[in-house]
């Protein structure tokens, strides 16, 4: 069963019911999927199309626009080096190559082991450490080839495993909404006067 | 009169219309924008950029995207200005970078906008030396429709279209940026009832249709507009041919009628006229051989049959069905034949699934009307499998928030997503339910605010209209002013009965016409494109009655069950074999046309009927179709103003009005009797795709059909005590069949529904005509 | 101060001002013990206590500019939702992807809570009934930070059902992104959050302010806009204003990459700091690696036309940086020295916009990869000098008109001031041009050099020359 399992249903649920139209809940959704199986299968494109009330198409091109979304299994760690202006300027070309060497593959590729999927990805926000890449999302700053030789034997003995986990899972925390503290969702179509605290004038809430 | 906005177009001071599209205002004042992505019947995205021009407003000359942004007074456009070519030119030089040069080979060569625009805005030829993009050659998304991804520029119509306006988003964009593409779901194809308007509406060769696919350059084809008379909605179409075949229907942008739209079963079913199988002989049966013989001697031998049935007892033995395929001009044709000629009062055009006569009398509706109604209430079958056209229209009302829908209904239909309130009832107990609903406040409210129409159809095959019409007349007593649309299913059922074919006075409709066959008291029956066997819901009296007749006469443009045992077979002519003009469910009349030669020996219904009448010996004095019009006109109330003038002058069809007396048709007392718990009761309703002929000689239709299943709620389907997929025995007093079951949440609990006329076996032998319902039992086999 | 080096890349030497990174210092400034121990929430009971319309006022006052790229300022851009129409929705825009651009996230990671007081003070003051804050999703710790910590806020009343006891009610949530720059452009980001491809929309007629989220009014606002709302109302419009330069008041996190001896991320002030302070300034950059010639920098993103040496002396002011011919955009240099290859470096950018145009515009679509193809070929030797031409001419369909670049006395080249006409909705295909555009005037020799003069195709069936 690549659907979500009891459990996931359970959050999709509560995931759905934070939008106004579950059709939001898309994007989230997927990550719950990816988090359960690694990559995101049909089925679980046709199940979170059920939940959300849309068709599998749309769910799929929803899908495919995204990057961090596979559509096929990849390694237990997704490694992605940075080869944006700030990186390259930083020698981000060499650490790919590099990487290509020691881990026997081209980037894009996986290694026969399923262990590593090495992918060369855009800016990630951390340029001002260059040459940056991330492991399953988790940064590495300033890598140079020993570094990083070093993090892949480190994360292939397991010594990192209380820091980075399996692929798939993006946040480990998350966020859930106490029922008592809950305000409801605000429908778009239903919901036509102000809120209750935007008095006409004057007072304040 | 809409307001209006002063706007310079290239230096021109022009009126637009306040809220007009930039592209639209301009094109209504003689300018074309080119454009690839924009289209007036959906939601502009803005994608191509091909409509970008120079725009003022105030804030000197701005690159605008005319298909997306609105006029505003005094705005300076400027369609033609160096900037706006050379956009245009470099948009188009863009467009044609990943395009292949495959236009000799390609369907849309000659008709293609990227071609024609690349003719006229573009820059002449592509620098772009790179490797083109490339994807596995045409992929078929659906049975019909196939797509050629190197070809796709990506304009987002298809995609719009099927989300927007056919509700059936099985395809959208995939992937990203250059690698987008246009892709349906693994293992859910395109299977949308309207997919082939995706391939008129692909302003380049990307997706094509089967039927077509190589038939003919597009410059070879010549035109007429004409109307589909596949279903009552009658759309406007264009049929096309090539050395006098029909190849094509395209459909037309008719503002009160289609919108440009058409289904599948519509666009396609052409391949019919083309058929190997068509009659194309008169045929007169000797010894138990149907032998091929003149029109004379067939016409003869027809009018020697009737003479013969009138001999043995009188005109009413003899009894003409059908007529509601044909055009007005051939229903009226026939209808004189049978009253005047042949004096006979049993003559009728509906096929036990139409509704009385006497509906006519009601104030009508338009198809505008009703997509414009504050509440639309459907009493009808489900529109998307019976009248599709209709079903977009008030699926767009819907939508855009224009109607509510309040649905009754036996079965959940394609409306039932977008009803406001959709309320389940068991056949027979319509009355009750639609009361119930008049109780409810909210319900109440909603027809208070008035402007309703209400949608009346067949809903059920295996009941008798006793019930549905009961809850009619219940519904307009409690919303006085709520106009009537009739849901019509075939073509020209509503212009056939208000031209004439209708009982005479102490005629029997097609019930009591099988039934006093069946008893030996009609001894010719006239089957006018009709086939009871497979078309009249109670097969078993069908069989009785074709049985029973002693002779019988068939005009038809196929073989069929019901004919193939005729003594006289009268080959006729197929739709765009002939002129004429034909009536949809709100009483527009419009044109039919004749585009090619008729097959072999066939000639018009209208044609036959007047052969007919020469044989026995009156002339009905036509020698062209027109002057048939012009009787309508002079007889016929409320086709005063219905002449061939005026229907040449509206395209769009001229409607007419109502008739001013029809006798009150009689009904069937029948109180549904209580259903017992082991019962189910039985629902038949029609899918769009059966084994009707046109859709079951139409190669690329003709394997469509679902199949003859019994589809029952997943709680009943445990209940039963069985699984989806298995076959089980379905039976009742009259018979027993044997079907797989289909789980189905659509369907109401304690109801058992199967689609009419699909191939399997036949569900017309579970069904009583004359009863108020019909139940059934299941059993594991 | 304490330069406790908690954040990597934020560097706080020096004396300035801190509206933004006060709490950077503190390993746990992310909590809210320490939120609450350092000021915390206090902007949003000072917001409180007034009216909606009064702290709409304040911000106003203020004149908060954007931070996201254009630079819209924040009160005036909540004014403009449709009046009576509800309900409002607050979008916070932390997709930061811009090439260059890291402190959104910082933001996110080290002071979530400042953030979502921010968040806070914009619904109240806009009578907004719901936020969602979209967190770009290859940033797992942002966003189990922002998850604990509205976790915690929920808990201790901050958010939710009548926040501090008062009528004021809202709901934050939040969401993830899935990895598409385009998505950081707002209507994009709007079309995403509602589970769909993130493809821009074109303005007008859908300003988010008008319709927006499910057509509803809708305000978008980038993440160090809204951070900087709680310092805000805790002092007020006249302090914030007292800090930079009345067009450019308060401060701005600058992150400088590439070759310079101190890259980092960098709270500075508004409007008065110049781009040679930043690059060579001791509490900054402090200089060139290397010792080293500067070549060229991007002033504001990836989107920015390239500025040279001869406009270090301009000031982050959104007028001047625009008059000068190119924009502050989100606060992202990218400093290249002498060694840089110019090619290969504006390859790198051309690259990253083909690559994250969304396929919307066949402009972007279609244009932006030819770019970089042609790039490609001319970076590995294969190009031709009309390829240089034909960069161009493909970049005049996207922009058609004079395009932004900056003055040089060495090439005798005058300014053309920003901004410049475009086909296409969004910025991503300009922005594929700029780099090209850039590389290709300021430093055509470069490319020259390595055009391979091929005027007549050899034929030959001998072993070809090269
Ligand atoms: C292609 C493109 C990408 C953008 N990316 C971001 C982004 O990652 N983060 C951001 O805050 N704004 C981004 N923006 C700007 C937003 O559209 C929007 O202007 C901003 O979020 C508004 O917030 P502000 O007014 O607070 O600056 C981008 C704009 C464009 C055109
Ligand atoms: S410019 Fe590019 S990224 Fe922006 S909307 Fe158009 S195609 Fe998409
Ligand atoms: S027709 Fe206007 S952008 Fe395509």
């Amino acid at each position: 069963m690549t659907r979500l399992n009891d459990a996931n249903q359970v959050l999709a649920r509560e995931i759905i019911g934070r939008y106004p139209k579950a059709r939001s809940a898309t994007i989230p959704l997927l990550h719950v999927a990816q988090q359960q199986n690694g990559y995101i299968t049909q089925e679980a494109i046709a199940h979170i199309a059920e939940l959300v009330g849309a068709t599998s198409a749309e769910v799929l091109g929803t899908c495919t626009f995204y990057e961090m979304f596979k559509m096929h299994p990849v390694g237990k760690y997704l490694i992605n080096i940075c080869t944006t202006m700030s990186c390259a300027l930083m020698g981000a070309e060499q650490l790919v190559t590099h990487a290509e060497q020691r881990l026997g593959i081209k980037a894009g590729g996986t290694t026969p082991d399923g262990l590593f999927t090495l992918e060369r990805v855009e800016c990630q926000a951390a340029c001002t450490e260059a040459p940056c890449l991330q492991a399953n999302y988790r940064y590495r700053y300033r890598v140079n080839a020993a570094q990083l030789d070093q993090f892949l034997d480190d994360l292939a003995e397991g010594q990192l495993d209380a820091e980075i986990p399996a692929h798939g899972v993006v946040a480990r925390v998350r966020q859930s909404i106490p029922v008592d503290r809950a305000v409801s969702v605000v429908a778009p179509d239903d919901v036509h006067e102000a809120p209750v605290w935007m008095p006409l004038s004057g007072t304040t809430a | 009169m809409s307001e209006t906005v002063p706007v310079t177009l290239n230096g021109r001071a022009i009126e637009a219309n306040k809220g007009e599209l930039i592209i639209a205002a301009a094109e209504r004042h003689g300018v074309y924008i080119p454009r690839f992505c924009y289209h007036e019947r959906m939601s502009s995205v803005g994608m191509c950029r091909m409509c970008i021009c120079e725009v003022d407003t105030g804030r000197g000359p701005q690159l605008t995207p005319t298909c997306m942004v609105a006029v505003a007074p005094n705005m300076i456009i400027d369609t033609e200005s160096e900037m706006t070519k050379n956009v245009q030119q470099g948009v188009l030089e863009l467009l044609l970078a990943n395009h292949p040069l495959d236009c000799p080979v390609c369907d849309k060569g000659g008709e293609c906008p990227l071609q024609d625009q690349a003719f006229s805005h573009g820059p002449g030829e592509s620098r772009y030396i790179e490797e083109k993009r490339h994807f596995e050659k045409p992929i078929a998304i659906s049975d019909i429709v196939y797509l050629d991804r190197e070809r796709c520029i990506l304009c987002d119509r298809c995609t719009r279209f099927a989300d927007e306006v056919a509700g059936d988003a099985l395809i959208s964009f995939s992937y990203r940026g250059n690698e987008t593409q246009i892709t349906t779901f693994p293992d859910e194809p395109f299977s949308s009832y309207f997919s082939g308007n995706t391939v008129q509406i692909c302003p380049v060769g990307a997706l094509t249709a089967k039927p077509f696919r190589f038939k003919a350059r597009p410059w070879d084809l010549s035109q007429q507009e004409s109307t589909c008379t596949t279903c009552a909605v009658g759309c406007r179409i264009v049929v096309e041919s090539s050395r006098d075949e029909v190849l094509r229907y395209m459909g037309v942008d008719s503002e009160p009628v289609n919108h440009g739209w058409l289904c599948d079963r519509g666009r396609f079913n052409f391949e019919s006229v083309n058929s190997p199988d068509r009659a194309l002989q008169p045929l007169v049966r000797e010894r138990d051989e149907l032998r091929g013989v003149s029109w004379n001697e067939a016409l003869a031998a027809a009018a020697r049959l009737i003479n013969e049935a009138r001999a043995s007892g009188g005109a009413a033995r003899v009894a003409v069905i059908g007529g509601a395929r044909g055009t007005n001009e051939d229903a009226y044709a026939w209808s004189r034949l049978g009253h005047e000629v042949i004096g006979t009062p049993n003559v009728y055009s509906q096929m036990g699934d139409g509704l009385p006569a006497d509906l006519l009398l009601l104030e009508r509706a338009t198809i505008d009307e009703a997509a414009n109604a504050t509440t639309i209430v459907l009493l009808a079958p489900d529109l998307k499998e019976e009248l599709p056209v209709l079903y977009l229209r008030l699926r767009e009302a819907s939508e855009k928030k224009r109607s509510r829908i309040l649905e009754f209904t036996p079965k959940q239909t394609g409306l039932t997503r977008y009803a406001w309130r959709s309320i389940g009832y068991e056949p027979g107990s319509q009355v009750a339910v639609v009361e119930e609903a008049l109780a409810d406040a909210d319900i109440a409210a909603q027809l208070a605010k008035g402007n309703v129409v209400v949608v009346f159809g067949r809903m059920n095959l295996a009941e008798t209209i006793t019930a549905g019409v009961l809850a009619l007349n219940r519904l307009l007593k409690a919303v006085p002013g709520s106009k009537l649309l009739p849901a019509f299913r075939r073509g020209n059922s509503l212009g056939a009965l208000q031209v004439g074919m209708r009982t005479g006075p102490d005629g029997l409709n097609i019930r009591g016409v099988l039934q006093a066959a069946a008893d030996g008291k009609i001894d010719c029956l006239v089957l006018v494109g009709a086939d009871p066997l497979s078309d009249f819901p109670d097969t078993d009296l069908a069989r009785r009655g074709l049985a029973g007749a002693r002779r019988t006469i068939a005009v038809d443009t196929f073989l069929s069950a019901s004919t193939a045992r005729a003594d006289v077979v009268l080959p006729a002519c197929a739709f765009g074999e002939k002129d004429g003009t034909t009536t949809n469910l709100e009483g527009r009349v419009s044109k039919v046309v004749r585009q090619v030669s008729p097959a072999g020996n066939t000639r018009p219904d209208w044609m036959i009927a007047s052969g007919l009448a020469l044989a026995l010996g009156s002339d009905l004095g036509y020698a062209d179709v027109d002057e048939i019009t012009l009787d309508i006109a002079i007889n016929v109330p409320g086709f005063e103003e219905v002449t061939a003038a005026s229907v040449a002058a509206n395209p769009d069809g001229v409607v007419a009005g109502v008739p001013t007396a029809i006798p009150p048709v009689g009904l069937l007392e029948g109180v549904a009797p209580e259903r017992n718990s082991y019962d189910l009761r039985l629902v038949v309703s029609r899918t769009l795709y059966d084994q009707a002929a046109g859709t079951a000689h139409s190669p690329s239709l003709a394997h469509l059909p679902r199949g003859s299943a019994v589809h029952l709620h997943p709680l009943d389907v445990a209940r039963v005590g069985t699984r989806d997929g298995v076959e089980v025995k379905v039976f009742n007093a009259r018979a027993t069949v044997v079907m797989p079951v289909v789980a189905d949440a659509s369907v109401l609990r304690g109801t058992a529904w199967m689609p009419w006329n699909n191939p399997g076996p036949n569900v017309g032998e579970l069904i009583d005509c004359f009863a108020a319902v019909n139940d059934v039992r299941i059993e594991n086999l | 101060m304490s330069s406790y080096n908690w954040a990597p890349g934020f560097i706080d030497d020096g004396d300035r001002a801190q509206i933004v990174t006060s709490r950077f210092q503190y390993e746990d400034g992310h909590t809210l013990d320490r939120y609450l121990a350092t000021g915390g929430y206090a902007g949003l009971k000072a917001a409180l206590a007034r009216t909606p319309t009064q702290v709409h006022e304040e911000v106003k006052a203020a004149t908060l500019l954007g931070r996201g790229g254009a630079g819209f300022p924040a009160g005036t851009k909540w004014g403009l939702c449709p009046e009576g129409k509800w309900p409002r929705y607050l979008v916070v825009n932390g997709d930061e992807s811009e090439p260059g651009t890291y402190k959104d996230r910082l933001l996110m990671e080290r002071d979530p809570h400042q953030l979502i007081e921010g968040c806070l003070i914009t619904c109240y003051a806009v009578g907004l009934s719901q936020c969602f804050l979209y967190v770009r999703g290859e940033m797992a710790l942002a966003q189990e930070r922002v998850a604990a910590a509205l976790n915690e806020a929920y808990a201790a009343g901050y958010i939710g059902r009548n926040i501090l006891g008062s009528k004021f009610s809202v709901d934050i949530v939040l969401h993830w992104g899935a990895g598409a720059y385009v998505v950081g452009e707002e209507t994009a980001l709007i079309e995403s959050l509602e589970g769909n491809r993130g493809m821009p929309r074109l303005k007008p007629p859908f300003f988010p302010a008008a319709i927006g989220l499910y057509g509803k009014p809708t305000i978008v606002n980038n993440v160090e806009t809204l951070a900087n709302l709680p310092w805000l109302l805790t002092h007020s419009a006249a302090e914030y204003m007292a800090i930079g330069t009345p067009t450019s008041p308060g401060t701005r996190m600058i992150a400088v990459s590439g070759h310079v001896r101190r890259p980092g991320v960098f709270e500075i002030i508004n409007g008065t700091t110049t781009f040679r302070d930043l690059l060579y300034g001791d509490e900054f950059c402090q200089g060139i690696r290397d010792d080293n010639e500067l070549k060229a920098f991007v002033p504001g993103g990836g989107s920015a036309p390239w500025f040279l040496p001869d406009q270090l002396d301009l000031p982050f002011e959104a007028k001047l940086v625009g008059a000068a011919g190119s924009m502050l955009g989100s606060g992202a240099v990218m400093v290249m020295d002498e060694t840089t290859d110019i090619p290969v470096a504006a390859l790198t950018l051309a690259r990253f916009y083909a690559h994250e145009s969304c396929g919307k515009c066949v402009p972007c679509r279609e244009g932006a990869t030819w770019l970089e193809r042609i790039m490609e070929r001319l970076v590995d030797g294969h190009g031709t000098e009309n390829d240089l031409d034909q960069l161009l001419e493909i970049g005049q369909t996207i922009c058609p008109g004079p395009f932004p670049h900056a003055a040089s006395e060495r090439l005798g080249l005058a300014a053309v001031p920003f901004p410049f006409k475009m086909t296409t909705i969004c910025f991503v295909g300009p922005s594929a041009y700029t780099p090209v555009h850039s590389a290709v005037t300021l430093f055509r020799s470069e490319f020259e050099a390595r055009i391979v003069k091929r005027k007549l195709i050899p034929v030959s069936i001998g072993a070809s020359d090269e």
